[in-house]
């Protein structure tokens, strides 16, 4: 509660500070906001609170808050020479991001239904705006508009689930519908099987998984290229934790029945993230493919539902939100300087800019799934997952993905080092490179010492 | 008022289920058919009153308000959603002088 409250309070401040003109105070007061918001995940720790029957604080949604603020605050970082320079109205960047992040900490800690819709409201209201915030350029325009109407759509096929399902058990309340599938496991009511299913459909479409994922490469390219790292990552982490507490918790008993349809999502979206992004040629478009890719990994720990799966997401979602602010990163300063986002600008980058194509690589190794970096604990923790169940043939299949995903990610990689280019050099502020080091260290200790994460929750 | 509830709980509940799937298909459909940009925005609407109705009814006959309470919170968020949408399709108006979304597709589905 106190985190919610707390990022609220600091982005009406933010604002304040923008009518005031006090551009030089906007990113302090964040970060000083954010870091409180973090000491209070932090502190509720093991307290597994529930706040008025609505909001539970247990050590999953914690965990899950911990990744969005961290995030949220590396990508605040980012905004050092990016808004300024194209607009006199910072503040209102700032405010929305923190209140989309405020709404990405409810739909992670919510008990009932109504604080999933209301969370996931405020989180797509503020990125509809974010995403077409630069208001003379189409492109953005464009990803605006596809992306509201494609929110809405999708919002309302989840308010009808609900809606089934209220019907079916009479409660939004979470452990009350976990109780009625328990009790009344022979004669669950008929009108309750549609409603997981629509609300499935919504939540794919939130976190873009295939068949729904035609708008994201869409609305991840044509936004600025900073909203888009905020939501292919942090975005992305609070949408899948928001599936996993609904269907590894209340939806639990009911696993047999939608891991039918969740199997089949799960290698749709495997095989199209990874087979398009082979043939993207731009790096930014081919981000968003491999996040789509990315999705289908992450809905692949719902297959075997244990006691390690929600852990195994969390392990995955931090090596990926990482490794993709990164590489996120990379590309802003490289846009900045050459003015394209094609693999071609990317050539030769190593031999004036060490640091940044040393970083670089990490992302790309790690997003690739090579051992010592975070990305491959994740992958071989959801894969070990699936392993315990023998289901083989699926295993092998996603594997057989991840080896495609090799070969576009060690593209850019190639590019960097081994292909000669026009030898720019990037200007390289302090803030990015602090980002930078940060993401490359914990991409690294998760690779090294998983151990940390691993029995968090 | 407490007139209308009890004229509510007399139709059978299964007959507001069929009429709500009803308008909410028609909602989808009017959403994947048209290409003005405020034609589909009405269909999103539609779908979500088709929701609205739904909730009512399964809260008048479970005798339960928070279903109710919920309808508001929908009604809420949904004109929020219509704040920010106009705004978005009066940007995009501005820029092309057209809403149809034939019009998006520079960057390509």
């Amino acid at each position: 509660m106190n985190i919610i409250i707390t990022i609220s309070i600091t982005a009406f401040i933010v604002l304040y500070a923008g009518l005031f003109k006090a551009k030089k105070a906007l990113l302090p007061l964040t970060v000083v906001g954010l870091l409180t918001a973090l000491g209070f995940t932090i502190g509720a720790w093991n307290s597994n609170a529930i706040h008025f029957g609505m909001m539970q604080t247990d050590n999953f949604a914690l965990a899950f808050s911990g990744i969005c603020i961290v995030g949220t605050l590396l990508i605040f970082l980012l905004t050092q020479n990016y808004f300024h320079a194209k607009s006199d109205n910072v503040a209102e960047y700032f405010t929305l991001i923190l209140f989309a992040l405020a709404g990405m900490i409810m739909m992670v800690s919510y008990k009932n239904m109504a604080m999933l819709f209301v969370g996931l409201e405020i989180m797509s209201v503020s990125l509809y705006i974010l995403a077409g915030i630069r208001k003379r350029d189409f492109a953005s325009n464009e990803a605006s508009l596809k992306y509201f109407l494609m929110g809405a759509f999708s919002t309302g096929f989840l308010l009808f689930g609900i809606t089934l399902i209220y019907g079916a058990t009479g409660s939004f309340d979470l452990d009350k519908i976990q109780a009625y599938l328990v009790d009344n496991s022979k004669a669950i009511s008929p009108i309750f099987y549609p409603g997981v299913i629509l609300m499935m459909i919504g939540l794919c479409f939130k976190v873009g998984a295939a068949p729904f994922h035609f708008w994201t490469p869409d609305v991840y390219e044509g936004s600025p290229t900073l909203i888009t790292t905020f939501m292919s990552t942090v975005v992305k982490t609070a949408g899948f934790a928001a599936f996993l507490r609904l269907f590894a918790g209340a939806f639990g008993p009911l696993h047999e029945f939608w891991v039918q349809p969740l199997i089949v999502i799960v290698c749709l979206t495997l095989f199209i993230g990874n087979v398009t992004a082979l043939f993207q040629k731009n790096f930014k478009r081919m981000l968003a493919y491999s996040s789509i890719s990315h999705a289908g990994y992450l809905l692949f720990s719902l297959i075997v539902l244990s006691a390690n799966s929600e852990n195994n997401v969390l392990v995955y979602a931090a090596a990926y939100t990482f490794a993709s602010i990164i590489a996120f990163a990379v590309l802003i300063l490289v846009k900045q300087k050459t003015g394209s986002d094609s693999f071609e600008s990317f050539n030769g980058l190593g031999k004036k800019n060490p640091l940044v194509a040393l970083s670089l690589t990490v992302a790309m190794l790690s997003l690739a799934g090579i051992p010592l970096t975070g990305g491959f604990i994740g992958k071989y923790l959801m894969f070990l997952n699936v392993m315990g169940d023998y289901q083989m043939l699926l295993v092998a299949f996603a594997i057989l993905n991840a080896l495609v995903g090799f070969y576009y990610y060690f593209k850019v990689i190639v590019a960097v080092w081994f292909k000669d280019g026009a030898d720019i050099e990037l200007v390289t502020p302090t803030q990015y490179k602090l980002v930078l080091l940060v993401s490359v260290a914990i991409t690294l200790i998760l690779g090294i010492y998983p151990a940390i994460i691993l029995n968090l929750i | 008022m407490e007139n209308l509830t009890t004229q509510m709980a007399g139709v059978p509940l299964n007959h507001y289920i069929y009429l709500c799937a009803i308008i909410f298909t028609i909602g989808v459909i009017g959403v994947l058919t048209r290409r003005n940009a405020i034609v589909i925005f009405m269909s999103v609407e539609l779908m979500l009153n088709a929701v609205n109705l739904l909730l009512t009814a399964f809260s008048v006959h479970s005798n339960d308000p928070s279903g109710q309470v919920f309808v508001f919170f929908i009604m809420a968020l949904a004109a929020a959603e219509v704040a920010v949408g106009l705004a978005i399709i009066v940007m995009v108006y501005r820029n092309t002088k057209s809403i149809d979304i034939n019009i998006l597709n520079r960057l390509k589905w």
